[in-house]
Parts: C-alpha cells; structure tokens; sequence
C-alpha cells in the first residue's frame, strides 16, 4: 500500500521532519527524529535498489500528474545505487553526532543542527530521485542552503567565513545550473530530464544548447569541487562540525557527480559530450591537476581536517578521471571510486572528530604520541590512510585496479603510471600521521586524553570495516557500479 | 584433512598465534611458549604437504572472489613448498633465539615484536602458496607493512628515517610498478594465475615482453636488484632477530622468490629464453652482485656487511633465472634456501656477539672466537656457504647455477659468478682471521662468554642445516627439478 510511494516518502519524510523539530526545539527529540528518518531512508533506499537490480525503472509521478507535464521520480539502477550510499552514511553519521555535536554544537542549537541535517539529507535524496530538471534545482538549492548553515555551526570562529565563501561559490554554481537547464527548457520545452534527452537531436547543432551545456558543466563542477574550482572546500570541511565534515565529504560532491553523469550520459548523451566536443580531454587534465596539486598541496598542511579535505579533492579527481575516459571500465572505475571514497573519507573525517572532542584542534603538532592514549581511533585513520592509498584489502585498491585497468583499455601505459604515481603522494601524507601520532613523544595534554566514546568509534569503525570488507568482497560495489555504467552508455545512445 | 584446509589452517595459525600472543602480553613466558608453540605447528602443517606436493600433487584453495575473475587463491608448487618449508621452519629457530636476544638485551615492546613475527609469518606463507599474482600482490603488501613496526622498533629518530626508506621504496616500487605490472598482465593476458609453462605467451609483443618484465623486477623491491635495494640496509637499524629472519630470510626471499615464480609461471622459461627484450636482466643482476660485494667489502659494520652481502647474493637467484636454462632454474630454487640457512646463521652470530660482547664492528672482533667458540664457528661455516665453499649449502645452489650459465655459453654470468666468489672470501674470510688467529687487544678487559644458551643452541642449529644441505640436498634438490621441468 505504501510501497508504491517510496522513491517520494524517502524525500518527504526528512523535509517533514525539519519543521517538527524546528517546533518543538528540543535537540534530543530532534536527533530521535533524525535517527528515525535517515534509517528509514536507508531502508526505503535498499527497497528501491532491490527492485530495480533487474534493470528495471521506477516511476513515480508527483500528485498522480503524468510525465512529462508533471514531476516525475524516476529510479534507475545509477541512482538507486546513490540513494542508498548517502541514506547509509547519513544514519551512520547520525548516530555519532549526537555526542560530536554535544560537544562541538552550543547547546541551545542543536535542535538547529538536526532540523539542517534532515534538510540536506532531504535534499541530496531528492537530487538523486528527481527525474525533473527544475525539481533538481530546487533540491540543490535545499541541500546547499542547509550545508551553508551547518558550516556556520562550526565552533572555530572561522567556520563563518568558510561557509560564506562557500555560499557564494555554492551560489554561483547553482546560478549556473539553473541558467543551463533554463536554456534547455528553451530550446526543448520541456523539463522532464528523459523527454527533454529525447527532444534534443532536433536541436543539438543549436548555440543554446553548447551554451547549456557549458553552464551546467561549470555549475556542477563548483558543487562538486572539480579542480581548479575546489577552493571553497578545504575551509568548509576543516571548521564545520566533525559530522557535518563526514557527512558531506561522504555524500554532497557524490551527488553532484551524479548530476554531472546524469546530464551527461542520460540528457546530452554520450556521443554528443565526449565525441563532438573535447569534454573528456577537459576533464582528464583538470582531474589530473586534481590528483598531484591537490594532492601535493595535501602534503604540506597542518591541520589534519584541511589535509584530508585536500585529499578530497585529489580523489574527486579519481571519479572525474574514470568518467573522463569515456568507456565502460572507466565510468564503473568512476563509480565504484565515488562509493569507495565515500567509505574512506567518511570513515577518516569521523575518526577525526574523535581527536576533535578530545583535542578541539586537530593539527599535527597537538597530536604528538597519540596514538599511546586513543589506540582505537588511530589505528582506524591507519587503515582508512591505507585504504587512500590503495593497498590491498581496501576499498581504494579495488578503485586504483579499475581506474588502472580503464587506462589500458584506452592504450594509455602513461596515465596508468600516473595513476599510480599520484597515489604515492597520498603515502606522504599519511606517514606524515603515523609518525606523528606513533613516534613522537606525547605532551602533558595529549598524555591526559582518554579514547573517545563507544558511540563515536562504533560508527566510525563501521566505515572502517566497510573500507575492508568492500575492499575483499566487491560484489555489490563492483557489480552496481558496472551496471550503472551500462545503464548510463545504454541511455545515452 | 583436506589439502585445502590444511593451507587455511596454515594460513590461520600464524594468525591466530599473533592473537594469543597478544593476550598473553602479561606472562613474559606464556608469550614465548605460544611463539614457538605456533611456530612448530604451522612448521607441521607445511610439512605435511610435502609429501603430496613432491609426489606431483598441487593442492589447491579459492577462498573469495575480490572481483569478477580475481579470487583470492591458494595452489601449492614445488617452489612455495620449498620456501613456505625453509621460511617456516626457520621461525621455530628464531623464535628461540629471538627469546635470548630479547631478554639478553632487555628490549622494549617485546609483545609488539613477537604479534608482529607471527603476522609477517602469515604473509609469508600467503606468498608461498599464492596461486596467481593478486594474491601474490596482497601478502606482499601486508608482509611489508607488518614489518614496518618491527624496522622501527626502536622508535629512535634513526629507526623512524630508515622505517621511511622500508616504506617508501617498497610501497612505493609495488604500487608504482607491481601493480600496473599485474592490472597489464591481466588486461593482455586475460588471467593473472601462475600456470606452467606461463600466461604470456603470443599474448603481446617481445618490446612488451622486456618492459613488463622490467616492470616486474622493479616493482618487486624485496628482491633488492639495484638502485631499488636501499631500504634493505636501512632495515639493519632493527632488532637482529628482525634482521635475522625477516631480512636475510622471509622478506628478501619473498622479493626473488617472487621474481622467479613470475618468470617461470607467468613468463614461462621457454617463451621468452633467447629474446633479444629480456637479455638485459642477467647484466642488472650481475651489476648488483658485483656491486653489493664491492660496498659489503669497505663496510666496517657487520650487520651492514651482511645486508650488502644479502643484496649480492639474492641476485644470485634474479641472475640464476635471468639465464633462463633448467639447470639455473634449479639453482635459483636452490640458492634460496642455501642463503635462508647460510644468512641467518651469520646474522645470529652478528646478533650473539652483539648481546654477549656489544661489539657491532668488524675491527672490533680481534681474537672473539676464543671467547666465543660456538658463534665463531658457526660463523666460519656460513661464511663458507656464501663464498660457496664444500661443504656447504651455498657450493652445491653455485654449482647449479655455473652449470647453466656455462651449458647456455652465457660466459658473462660465469666471469661475475668467479669474480663474486672472489670478493665473497674477501670480506668474510678476514673476520674469521681476525676472530681465531689475531690475539684479542691488550686493554680489553670485558669479560664476556657465549650468549645466552638459547642463542647459541639456534645457531648451532643453523649452522649444522648448512652443512645437512650439502650432504642431503634430496627433498629441496627434487622440488627444485619438479620447477625447472615446468611441473
């Protein structure tokens, strides 16, 4: 009876949600209710994927108006897939903010916290879901607002000025989205993404279409701070709340690779893209700044927040680069990297906030002999340090194996090597932790610490096992991926 | 018991003595008890597959499919048999020694030590019977970073320096060359699985064939060919048990035990012999004989003149395949088990002098042996393995390998063999001139004997295996024949 309504419920259940809690501002209940729609979400979400793993689509239309004149939810195999990685790590996050934010959240804000969280978990889930062009916007709009708002929750007082530099480069990516699907609604008359991808042949050869496309890729590439527009990130994830720096590491730039493929693959279509026009050449240089600026960069910073969200940007990098390379392997490379990354990054920002709690700033000279005090969380940021780098046994080596492999099927020995090469720098930056936290002398404040608490490592851990488990067992992350690749080249034809 | 259970178990041993160990972190004794009680099962369970493996049999285990077509996998050949058997039973020795050294020297985190051993043995065994190249690929890289805490063991500014050298070059190499080495042998070959005769074959061209193959070689830093062999003298700064088992023996094996199952069940001896792409390997193999002898030569430290030796002499093995003949195939398989035996009794007499004497130069070691006897002795007897003297192991792997270079005319591989063995005594026969025949210093009046019991009772051992192979060189010598006939 309800089942039928779940590519929407997802979304409306955390958009309903948020003004309850605004209402009744208590920040306990709030983060009941949180807890409560984000697991239902995960749940709807693997409901979702279950259906439609035969290659089937769903299609749920808003108020019972048909597509394409009214909104359509429309659930492939690529965005069930999605669905599910942001709904599990918006759970898994919940359950370890509440002691996260109690520190780090004045009190009197914290009903604030849980109502923008369930607004951005509502709007990523909508992004994802939506079939319609506008209705994407309008999420995107929903997600980035809340975000803005959870940045400023930041204690460190320059956490305001990282949100605003990221409202006003959020602001102007979404102007550039809005004027790109704006010009396609011009030239096609429709808003429905799958009618406006049919529509198009008539008018390809057109300017406005050229120019949609140029805005769209400009404006997506700000959301999903594709290098050289990554400059708003590493401040908004090194002074945000630890648990907003892992939920939206984990799941916000992931969206917005999705949008990217999905106008791409499913609206302009492959061929159009990357055969007409030198899209691919584009993306391949800029991913490959990506990974040795970003990650070099990585290498030289103090605080160990703004080191991994520099390493965020060199593994945006990575999914860009698979999808830059234009074939099956590349785009399964791209996806299964942005899962992968979404585990390992996820699970490295939440083993931060632990040190966070306990330390307030995380920076590498504060952290001296560390590990002696909290053992737990800096054997998970060793593993998850592992997992960036690629060594076996990890998610990451599962992505370097596609991605290396996606190189070869091009003919192209040298990116592989430099593939590879790139990710040694990661090594640089993660022994940089290992000796610091292992070799070198704790101090009076480090020797006090206590190991954080079992409801912030129990999540955290989770993510590691995850990098560990997908990293053995890559059935579900390979096989989704690969076809979410198929379904993405098959739509695009 | 199923042979496949038998390789998990062998797997799992190693595994769950690492864990025991660590429970066990408050009886000092109970620890050690576990150790060597681990040790001698997992010397067991290897064991009891020899049979079966001599006899033909190739036992085999797929525990999980990682990705579509890649499992993790198990198969046993005559050549991880005879390294799983030397590596394994060699632990047993260690550990005994390794309770002596520990305790002799009152060393720190020695529970950290032990959990670690038991770990780099699991990886070593998972390397040994690997059954294609990803799985070769995990083991190497757990071997390498379970190592990593006992090269810096120390925690000293010096030993965190050389644990970065350990890292980077052998991470390093292994991503940078090894893998995209394993993802190209996938993607031309369709399959990664060692298989006789090779995977290779007519699947690309010769060029191809010499760069992979170069790919292959360098990215297996363990093996230790030039300019990629600096971590291995970095690793000296370790513990000597460390230094005796895992840098003389499990580590650095690993690498040429590697290298030269590669070349023959993924090249195939047959595909590539007499390519005009591949003929570069005998001479970067015999540059770094000559080359690492050349520096062990002027080295004053012992443990640094052994670590270069090291490097000389597994290239031995890199040299012994490069030849590409059955008989040098033999040889290599040979000589990885006569250096095993060899090597590590030299590096637990350095370890012997060190706790009973805290002498760590060769200019310090005027007139030890008549203090000393036992540890000089042994001593004597591995160097003689190294130059490759009768009667000892090193004389017969030697001899192999000569036989090849010579029935193959690749009287290059014979001038560096002739010319090593030359600098071999040079820098080994010395310290046992200076141990027996020079008289000790005047103004030495530390008063020292043999080290503790359990130290000496390990090199003794070894010593004697030394002399055992060249006497009763069968169960190797038959493995080593089952691999050159490309069984």
């Amino acid at each position: 009876m309800i089942a039928p309504h779940f590519p929407v419920l997802q979304v409306v259940l955390p958009l309903l949600a948020a003004p309850i809690m605004v209402l009744l501002r208590s920040g306990r209940v709030a983060w009941v209710l949180a807890t409560v729609v984000s697991w239902a979400a995960l749940g709807i979400a693997l409901s979702l994927l279950a259906q439609v793993a035969d290659g089937s689509v769903v299609s749920y239309a808003i108020g019972s108006w048909p597509p394409p004149w009214g909104i359509e939810y429309r659930i492939d195999r690529v965005n069930a897939f999605l669905l599910v990685l942001v709904s599990l790590i918006a759970s898994v996050v919940v359950v370890y903010s509440r002691a996260s934010v109690a520190a780090e959240v004045p009190r009197e804000q914290h009903y604030l916290f849980y109502t923008m969280y369930a607004l951005c978990l509502a709007g990523l889930l909508g992004i994802a879901a939506t079939g319609d062009g506008f209705n994407l916007f309008v999420f995107l709009e929903i997600s980035s607002l809340s975000s803005y708002v959870l940045i400023a929750l930041g204690r460190d007082r320059r956490a305001l000025m990282a949100s605003y530099q990221y409202l006003i480069m959020g602001t102007i990516g979404a102007t550039f989205i809005v004027i790109g699907v704006g010009l396609l609604y011009l030239m096609t008359g429709t808003l429905n993404l799958a009618d406006m991808a049919s529509r198009l042949p008539q008018v390809t050869e057109t300017r406005s279409v050229l120019a949609a496309l140029a805005f769209l890729t400009v404006g997506i590439s700000l959301k999903l701070a594709l290098f050289p527009l990554h400059l708003w990130l590493p401040n908004a994830y090194a002074y945000a709340p630890s648990a907003v720096t892992a939920f939206l590491a984990a799941t916000a730039t992931k969206v917005s690779v999705y949008v990217l493929l999905r106008f791409y693959y499913s609206v302009f279509g492959e061929s159009r893209v990357f055969s007409a026009l030198p899209m691919g050449e584009i993306l391949l240089v800029l991913s490959l700044g990506a990974m040795f600026i970003a990650s070099t960069v990585a290498v030289f910073q103090h605080d160990l927040k703004r080191m991994f969200a520099y390493s965020s940007v060199a593994q945006i990098g990575y999914i860009t680069l698979g999808v830059s390379l234009d074939s099956a392997t590349g785009l399964t490379a791209g996806i299964v990297h942005l899962f992968n990354h979404a585990l390992t990054k996820g699970a490295l920002f939440l083993l931060l906030g632990s040190f966070a709690l306990r330390l307030g700033a995380v920076k590498f000279e504060n952290i001296g002999g560390i590990a002696r005090v909290m053992p737990v969380t800096s054997f998970g940021i060793v593993l998850g340090g592992l997992s960036l780098i690629g060594i076996p046994g990890t998610v990451g080596f599962v992505s370097k194996w596609y991605l290396v492999l996606a190189a070869f099927d091009r003919g192209a020995w040298w990116l592989a090597l430099l593939i590879v090469l790139s990710s040694l720098l990661a090594l640089i930056y993660v022994w940089r932790f290992v000796e610091a936290a292992y070799f070198r002398e704790p101090d009076e404040t480090v020797a006090k610490l206590k190991e954080a608490p079992a409801e912030m490592l129990v999540p955290a851990w989770l993510m590691v096992g995850a990098c560990i488990y997908f990293g053995l067992d890559t059935g579900l992350t390979v096989g989704g991926a690969s076809q979410a690749a198929a379904e993405l080249l098959r739509s695009g034809r | 018991m199923t042979p496949g259970a038998t390789i998990l178990l062998a797997l799992a041993v190693p595994v769950a003595g690492a864990v025991l160990i660590a429970l066990a972190h408050r009886s000092p004794n109970l620890r050690e008890t576990i150790t060597l009680a681990t040790a001698g099962l997992l010397f067991l369970l290897v064991a009891s597959l020899a049979p079966r493996v001599a006899d033909g049999g190739r036992p085999a285990l797929t525990l999980l499919e990682v990705m579509p077509g890649l499992a993790l996998k198990f198969a046993v050949e005559p050549l991880g048999m005879l390294f799983a058997l030397v590596a394994s039973g060699l632990w047993i020795v260690n550990s005994l020694y390794s309770i002596g050294y520990m305790r002799g020297n009152e060393e720190a985190h020695q529970t950290r030590f032990y959990v670690c051993f038991a770990g780099a043995l699991a990886s070593t065994i998972g390397i040994a019977f690997s059954g294609n190249l990803l799985t070769l690929f995990v083991f190497y890289e757990a071997l390498t970073l379970i190592t990593y805490p006992l090269v810096t063991h120390h925690g000293t500014p010096e030993a965190v320096r050389a644990g970065r050298v350990y890292l980077g070059l052998l991470v390093g190499t292994s991503i940078a060359f090894l893998l995209v080495a394993i993802v190209w042998t996938w993607y031309v070959a369709g399959s990664i699985d060692f298989a006789p005769g090779g995977i290779l074959r007519g699947k690309t061209s010769n060029a191809m064939m010499g760069v992979l193959l170069a790919l292959f070689v360098f990215g297996i830093g363990k093996a230790a060919v030039m300019p990629v062999h600096r971590w291995l003298p970095a690793a000296m700064v370790a513990p000597t048990p460390v230094s005796a088992l895992l840098h003389a023996v499990a580590v650095v094996k690993a690498g040429v035990f590697s290298v030269l199952k590669i070349v023959v069940y993924v090249f195939g001896v047959d595909a590539i012999a007499g390519l005009k792409s591949v003929d570069w390997l005998p001479f970067i193999a015999g540059f770094t004989i000559i080359a690492a002898s050349i520096i062990a030569l002027r080295s004053d430290n012992l443990k640094r003149r052994l670590a270069y030796s090291t490097v000389s002499q597994l290239s031995y093995v890199v040299l012994a395949a490069a030849l590409l003949t059955p008989l040098s195939v033999i040889g290599a398989a040979l000589h990885l088990a006569a250096h095993a035996f060899g090597k590590i009794t030299l590096f637990f007499a350095a370890g012997a002098i060190y706790t009973a004497a805290h002498k760590t130069e060769v200019s310090q070691l005027d007139g030890i042996g008549r203090r000393m006897p036992w540890t000089m002795g042994a001593f004597a007897i591995g160097a003689l393995s190294m130059i490759g003297l009768p009667p000892s192991a090193g004389f017969i792997s030697k001899w192999y390998i000569l036989q090849g270079a010579m029935a193959s005319e690749q009287w290059n591989a014979v001038v560096i063999i002739a010319a090593s063995t030359l600098l071999n005594a040079g820098y080994f026969l010395p310290i046992v001139y200076r141990a027996f025949l020079v008289a000790p210093p005047a103004s030495e009046h530390h008063h020292h004997g043999e080290a503790p019991w359990t130290m000496v009772v390990a090199l003794t051992f070894t010593a004697l295996a030394t002399v055992i192979m060249f006497f009763f060189p069968d169960v190797p010598l038959a493995l080593a024949r089952q691999l050159a006939e490309g069984r």
